[in-house]
């Protein structure tokens, strides 16, 4: 049979067609069986109550708090860091082997598995800092995996500012930092923003780095300090999937409904800060 | 006294400038102060080809090689499955999918590189896993080929998305020119884009398996955690990742345990960065 170019250009396109739907298909699949099989779990109670009967009954309130408190450290140690970060990477650093080591380190950071960041958190802020297995510990080791995640999309926010309107602001004799401070960051801040909130529902789905730094297996009370261990939403999930015998699957599949809408939803509105700024854009 | 305060700024946004390059250095530091000590006891070659991970034994013996080896067989399982499919779904997004559909299929594949690990974990226990063991008739679903699937996953999000990136970074000139030679929309695709965009999809590939050999929580709840040199892919494994994230929460500070854990986050740095660096070679290389 003599080659055809169009039908091996069907077959070829019929094979991507599939290769998508093999991806798309069992996503649709995981988010949907775990709202279907979540939802029935999910009540005021369960939100808002401590676990019970070493964690079979109750509710998760706890772990929805510890997780909200390991997230809002992350951010208050790595937002600052990663935007003067980005800030150096956009306006000051030239195009020189320093720059590029930088980087690299970028790269790297966001390179490394995240239970070495378990082991990192570990070895400098639990044993060789002596803060414990704690909600410091914790978010200190969260905020360092999220650095290069609010460097970047920081980063590039900050470039997407024309180099225009630092012209025009030096031109009416402003500084440099005035000329960042006045006219380049608050033009770049919904990138800012969605990177940060990207950031965060990052943290708050990880389990690896919070191992060992500041999760309590079962704590039915809430953490009084950040010196205090605390329990996690993904942590909670593991535990009570492979480690307690006999958890009703409805906790286990509330709780990772719970974890899931709440990454889900920092995604979305993430999308939505990007696509509503991207429709305004002056530029 | 603006002067100073804006001396002030400057100096301190240098520093921050610095601080990735600072927190890796940390890592590695921290990893090599409490790691080094076991090659002392153990011994450099001993602690990689040793065939016995007994850590808690009298005397401990700490050889990793059924780790790596069983890290390396879900990566290479995970790299079969999602190689294939995420270049084509890529090339797909990038090439033929039309517009409106377009937008979708990124969301959703954005969508699953945002769900969490540990909820993949679960949902691969109480699915996959035990499909797999009436499928293929074995004892137990927690096996390297489970891991390997689950993994798949995780690693489609990276493809795709820098696959993808490459793809469009391909002049539209080369296209068109191809088109314009009377070739077909499909071999324009597989004679030019895809050769054009090779580098940047090899990147795509790099870090794809990065993210598989990182991974921690999903494989340590469906891989089964057998710390045995595996002979197929349907057998229980144990990998580099889920024997820290298991082991550590038992050990004693500073036991002989401890420092072997270290040691094994010492490897999977290591690891991690040597990938990491040819992605961005490959990343660059185009520029």
């Amino acid at each position: 049979m003599k080659h055809n170019p169009k039908r091996s250009q069907n077959i070829a396109f019929f094979f991507m067609l599939l290769a998508t739907f093999l991806i798309v298909l069992p996503v649709g699949l995981i988010v949907f069986a775990i709202i279907k099989k979540g939802i029935p779990a999910i009540s005021w109670e369960f939100l808002t109550e401590m676990p019970r009967q070493g964690m079979r009954a109750g509710g998760i309130f706890p772990a929805i708090i510890g997780t909200f408190y390991l997230v809002s450290g992350a951010i208050l140690f790595a937002l600052p860091i990663g935007l003067l970060s980005a800030i150096y990477l956009s306006e000051y650093a030239k195009d020189n082997l320093l720059t590029r080591i930088i980087k690299l380190a970028i790269v790297n950071l966001a390179g490394v598995p995240s239970v070495v960041y378990g082991l990192f958190g570990l070895a400098l802020f639990v044993i060789f800092l002596k803060f414990g297995a704690s909600i410091l510990s914790g978010s200190l080791t969260l905020g360092i995996m999220i650095l290069p995640i609010i460097i970047t999309s920081s980063r590039e926010a900050l470039e997407s500012v024309p180099y225009s309107f630092r012209e025009a602001s030096w031109s009416l004799g402003a500084s440099k930092w005035q000329t960042i401070r006045y006219v380049v960051l608050p033009n770049a801040i919904p990138g800012i923003l969605t990177g940060t909130i990207l950031g965060l529902g990052r943290a708050a789905g990880e389990t690896a780095p919070i191992l060992f730094t500041v999760a309590a297996f079962y704590l039915p009370r809430l953490p009084k300090s950040i010196f205090d261990q605390a329990m996690a939403l993904p942590y909670h999930l593991y535990v009570i999937s492979t480690q307690v015998p006999n958890v009703d699957e409805k906790i286990r599949y509330g709780t990772a409904l719970v974890l899931l809408s709440l990454v889900l939803f920092m995604n979305l509105i993430a999308i939505v800060i990007r696509y509503h700024f991207r429709k305004k854009k002056k530029w | 006294m603006r002067k100073f305060k804006e001396s002030i700024i400057e100096k301190l946004i240098i520093v921050c400038g610095l601080a990735s390059i600072f927190f890796v250095i940390l890592i590695l530091l921290f990893l090599l102060k409490e790691g080094l000590s076991v090659f002392k006891t153990a011994g450099f070659v001993d602690f990689i080809l040793g065939r016995k991970w007994y850590p808690i034994s009298e005397p401990a013996q700490l050889g990793i090689l059924p780790l790596i080896i069983g890290s390396l067989l879900v990566t290479f399982g995970a790299v079969v499955i999602s190689v294939p499919i995420g270049v084509a779904c890529a090339v797909f997004i990038a090439e033929v999918a039309p517009s409106r559909i377009k937008e979708l299929l990124k969301a959703t594949v954005e969508l699953l590189s945002a769900i969490p690990s540990v909820v993949l974990g679960f949902v691969g226990m109480v699915t996959l896993v035990p499909w797999i063991k009436n499928i293929f008739h074995l004892p137990t679903g927690l096996t390297a080929f489970s891991g390997s699937i689950m993994l798949a996953f995780m690693a489609m999000p990276t493809i795709v998305s820098i696959a993808e990136d490459a793809l469009y970074s391909v002049p539209k000139t080369y296209k068109e020119g191809a088109l314009a030679l009377g070739a077909t929309h499909w071999q324009a695709i597989y004679r030019v884009m895809l050769p054009a965009a090779s580098s940047g999809i090899l990147a795509a590939v790099m870090l794809g398996i990065g993210r598989v050999i990182g991974e921690t929580m999903a494989v340590m709840m469906i891989t089964g955690n057998a710390a045995v040199i595996p002979t197929s892919l349907f057998q229980p494994v144990r990998t580099l990742t889920a024997t820290i994230a298991a082991e550590m929460g038992e050990t004693v500070v500073g036991s002989e345990h401890y420092f072997a854990l270290f040691a094994i986050g010492i490897v999977l740095f290591i690891i991690s960065f040597l990938i990491n660096v040819t992605a961005d070679l490959f990343l660059h290389k185009k520029r």
